[in-house]
C-alpha cells in the first residue's frame, strides 16, 4: 500500500474575477522510503500542492476536491483538530522555502525544537533531552547551539534547525519546499547529504519541491513535472530525466546550463499561463513547438509509456 | 577597466562603543578589456557585490585604484565623474525593487537622459524607443506606457537592462541579474545581454553565484572567497580543471540532472565561510580545506602563482614562478 496517494486533487482560489486554478487535477503516489521530486516554474502550483497536503491553506478557497490518502485515511475529510492531533508533524511535516526566517527571534533555538515534544504525553524531561540532542546530531549541528538565539546563527545553521524541527515527531514523510533556495551551493550540498542520510538510514519519505531539475535529481527516485496546476509528466527519475517525452520536460531540461559541456542552454519562450484564464486544450500549447489543432481544443489525457512513466500529451497518441 | 590592489574596510559596531574593522575586500586586482565579460563567482559574503560597487564608484576603496580607460577614479574631478557615471551603468538583482513603481516604463527610461542633459524631447523619445526595441520589449508604444507591476519578472529585468543602455555606456555591472528569474528564462536574459554586447561593444562584469551560467556567458572567471580572488582563468579551464580546492568544491556541489545523483553522497566541504570580521590566519580557506598543509596554510597567506593563463592563490601550487 502506498504511504501517500493523491487522487484528482483540485485546489482553486477565489479571486475578484474567475477562480485561480492553482492545482488542477493532480494524481500522485508515493511509497514508503521513496523521494518524489516535483519540478516546475514559479506559479505552476507546486507550493499550493504542498500546502494542501499540510492543510495549511488560506481562507479564500473556491474549490478543494479530490482525495489525499495517507494510508487509507482521506485527510480532506478529517476535522482540523483530528488532523492536528494525528497527522501534522507526526506523519507528515514540512520545511518551507526561506523558513529560517520563521524562527522566533526571542526564544533560544533549543526551546523551539523541544516545544512539540513537551505537548506530547509520552515524553518526559530526560527523553526530550535525548531526542533534541540526537536531532542536532542528525543535522550536524553542535550541541551548544541549543542555547543560542536565531540571530546568532548563520542561514545554513538556521535552516538545519528547521530541518531538525520537521524531524522532531519522527514523521514518515517530509515535504521540502525549495529548502535550499536561499542558501549557498556549498551549504546546499551539505543539506542534500543530510536528506540522503535520513532517507537511507531511517527510510524517511520525501516530497521535494524545486524549480531546479538538477537539484531534484540529487534526491528523487521519482519525478513529477508540474505545469499550470497539472502534473504533465511523471515517472522514475531515470525515465523522466533521460528519456523525457513531454515537450515541456524536454525544454525544461534544455534550459539548465550544463556545467561540463559546451552545449549552450536554451530557454522556454513565452510565459506560463494565467491560471484564472488558462488556454483551452493543453495549457502548454501557446509555448509548444508541436502544438496541433487537437492540442488547442482538447485537454490531453494520460498516456502510459512504460514502467509507470505517464505523460499528458497528445503527441503520445500519434506514437502509440 | 582595471582594479589595482583594491581593499575595502568597513567599520562594524560591536555593542555601544566598540567597533571592529571588517575587511570586505583584500588586495583585489582585476582587469576587464573592451567588449569582454568577466564573471565574478562567489558565495554570499565573499565580497563580490562590494567589488561591483567599487567598480561603479558607489563605494570608494580604502586602498587601491580603479582605472577606467586609464583614468584613476580616485583622483577624477567632478566633471569627469559625471562623464564616468554616464559610461558605467548597473543592472541589479531584484527586478521588483530596483524600478520605481510610481513611474511608467517610459519615465524610468527617460530619467537618466534628463539627468544627463538631453534637452531635446524628441531625441529622448527616440532613444527610449530604440532601447526598448533593443531589449525586445515589444510593442514599444504599449510597453512604454505600462507600470513595472504590470510586467513579469523577466520583462522587468529587461527594463533594467534597457535603463542601463539609455546612456550608451561602455561598461555595465550586472550584479546577479538573473538569480530572481525562473531557471527556464535565465538563458533568455543572458543571451540578450550577449547580443547587446556584440551590437554596442559594451563590457560586463557579471556577478553571480551560479558558476554554470558563468561558463556559458563569460570570457574570464574570477572565483572569490572571503574578500579575495583565489583563482582566475578562462571558464572552460576553470570548470574542467579547477586548481584551488575551493573552486573544486564549488563545482562538485552543483548537481547536473542525472538520475544517478541520488545513489551517491556528494563530496562536500564542511563548515561555512568565515565571518569577515574574524578571518583566520594564513589562507582564509584553510579551516575548511580538505588538502590543508599544516604549518603552512594556517600561517602563511598564499601568494598568486601563475600556471599558463591561470592565476591561483594556494600553497598546493608553489612551484610555478611566484610574484
Amino acid at each position: 500500500m502506498s504511504l501517500l496517494s493523491i487522487k484528482n486533487l483540485h485546489l482553486h482560489y477565489a479571486t475578484n474575477s474567475q477562480p485561480l486554478r492553482a492545482v488542477n487535477g493532480v494524481s500522485l503516489e508515493l511509497q514508503e522510503g521513496e523521494a518524489l521530486g516535483i519540478v516546475g516554474e514559479s506559479g505552476s502550483g507546486k507550493t499550493s500542492l504542498s500546502l494542501a497536503l499540510m492543510r495549511l491553506l488560506p481562507k479564500n478557497i473556491a474549490q478543494l476536491s479530490g482525495e489525499i490518502l495517507i494510508g487509507t485515511q482521506n485527510t480532506l475529510d478529517m476535522e482540523e483538530s483530528e488532523f492536528r492531533r494525528t497527522m501534522r508533524w507526526k506523519i507528515l511535516s514540512m520545511v518551507f522555502q526561506g523558513s529560517m526566517n520563521s524562527l522566533n527571534p526571542v526564544i533560544r533555538v533549543g526551546r523551539q525544537i523541544e516545544e512539540p515534544l513537551e505537548l506530547d504525553q509520552s515524553f518526559n524531561k530526560s527523553t526530550i533531552e535525548e531526542r533534541v540532542s540526537s536531532l542536532l546530531d542528525m543535522v550536524h549541528l553542535p550541541q551548544e547551539v541549543r542555547n543560542r538565539y536565531p540571530h546568532e546563527l548563520s542561514g545554513g545553521m538556521k535552516q538545519r534547525i528547521m530541518i531538525a524541527m520537521a524531524l522532531v515527531m519522527n514523521p514518515k514523510l517530509i515535504i521540502l519546499d525549495e529548502p535550499t533556495s536561499a542558501l549557498d551551493v556549498s551549504i546546499q550540498a551539505q543539506m542534500m547529504n543530510i536528506f540522503k542520510d535520513l532517507k537511507w538510514q531511517y527510510g524517511t519519505s520525501f516530497i521535494f519541491i524545486t524549480h531546479d531539475i538538477g537539484l531534484a535529481s540529487d534526491l528523487s527516485d521519482k519525478i513529477g513535472v508540474m505545469y499550470a496546476g497539472k502534473i504533465v509528466e511523471s515517472g522514475n527519475a531515470q525515465d523522466v530525466l533521460h528519456n523525457p517525452q513531454h515537450p515541456y520536460t524536454q525544454k525544461l531540461l534544455n534550459s539548465v546550463p550544463n556545467l561540463h559541456s559546451e552545449t549552450e542552454p536554451n530557454f522556454i519562450e513565452g510565459e506560463p499561463p494565467n491560471m484564472t484564464n488558462p488556454p483551452s486544450g493543453c495549457s502548454f500549447n501557446p509555448r509548444c513547438d508541436f502544438a496541433t489543432q487537437k492540442c488547442l481544443n482538447e485537454e490531453p489525457i494520460k498516456f502510459d509509456i512504460d514502467n509507470k512513466h505517464e505523460v499528458f500529451c497528445w503527441l503520445m497518441d500519434e506514437k502509440s | 577597466m582595471k582594479l589595482e590592489n583594491i581593499s575595502v574596510t568597513f567599520q562594524a559596531r560591536t555593542g555601544l562603543f566598540g567597533s571592529v574593522n571588517v575587511k570586505a575586500l583584500d588586495q583585489v586586482s582585476l582587469s576587464l578589456n573592451k567588449g569582454e565579460t568577466l564573471s565574478i563567482v562567489g558565495e554570499s559574503g565573499s565580497g563580490k557585490t562590494t567589488l561591483g560597487r567599487v567598480s561603479l564608484k558607489l563605494i570608494d576603496p580604502s586602498e587601491g585604484n580603479v582605472l577606467f580607460n586609464g583614468i584613476n577614479l580616485n583622483t577624477m574631478n567632478n566633471r569627469s565623474i559625471k562623464n564616468f557615471r554616464r559610461k558605467a551603468q548597473g543592472i541589479f538583482q531584484d527586478p521588483y525593487s530596483s524600478l520605481n513603481g510610481f513611474m511608467t516604463i517610459y519615465e524610468i527610461l527617460e530619467e537618466p537622459l534628463i539627468v544627463h542633459g538631453y534637452k531635446n524631447k524628441l531625441e529622448r523619445n527616440e532613444i527610449v524607443n530604440s532601447v526598448l526595441d533593443a531589449v525586445k520589449l515589444l510593442p514599444v508604444d504599449e510597453v512604454a506606457q505600462k507600470y513595472p507591476h504590470m510586467l513579469s519578472g523577466g520583462l522587468r529585468q529587461r527594463v533594467g537592462i534597457a535603463r542601463a543602455l539609455t546612456l550608451n555606456p561602455e561598461y555595465i555591472l550586472a550584479d546577479e541579474p538573473v538569480s530572481m528569474i525562473d531557471a527556464s528564462n535565465r538563458a533568455e536574459i543572458l543571451y540578450l545581454m550577449k547580443d547587446l554586447q556584440q551590437k554596442y561593444g559594451v563590457s560586463y562584469i557579471y556577478i553571480t553565484h551560479d558558476i554554470a551560467t558563468a561558463r556559458h556567458f563569460s570570457d574570464k572567471i574570477a572565483i572569490m572567497y572571503a574578500g579575495r580572488i583565489i583563482e582566475t582563468g578562462n571558464p572552460r579551464e576553470i570548470i574542467d580543471d579547477p586548481l584551488h580546492p575551493y573552486t573544486k568544491a564549488l563545482i562538485n556541489a552543483i548537481p547536473a540532472a542525472n538520475a544517478k545523483n541520488r545513489m551517491i553522497k556528494r563530496e562536500v566541504i564542511l563548515g561555512e565561510p568565515p565571518s569577515p570580521s574574524a578571518l583566520p590566519n594564513g589562507c582564509k580557506f584553510h579551516p575548511r580545506c580538505p588538502s590543508v598543509i599544516v604549518g603552512k596554510c594556517d600561517t602563511i597567506d598564499p601568494k598568486a602563482t601563475y600556471i599558463y593563463e591561470r592565476e591561483v592563490k594556494c600553497h598546493l601550487y608553489p612551484d610555478s614562478q611566484s610574484t
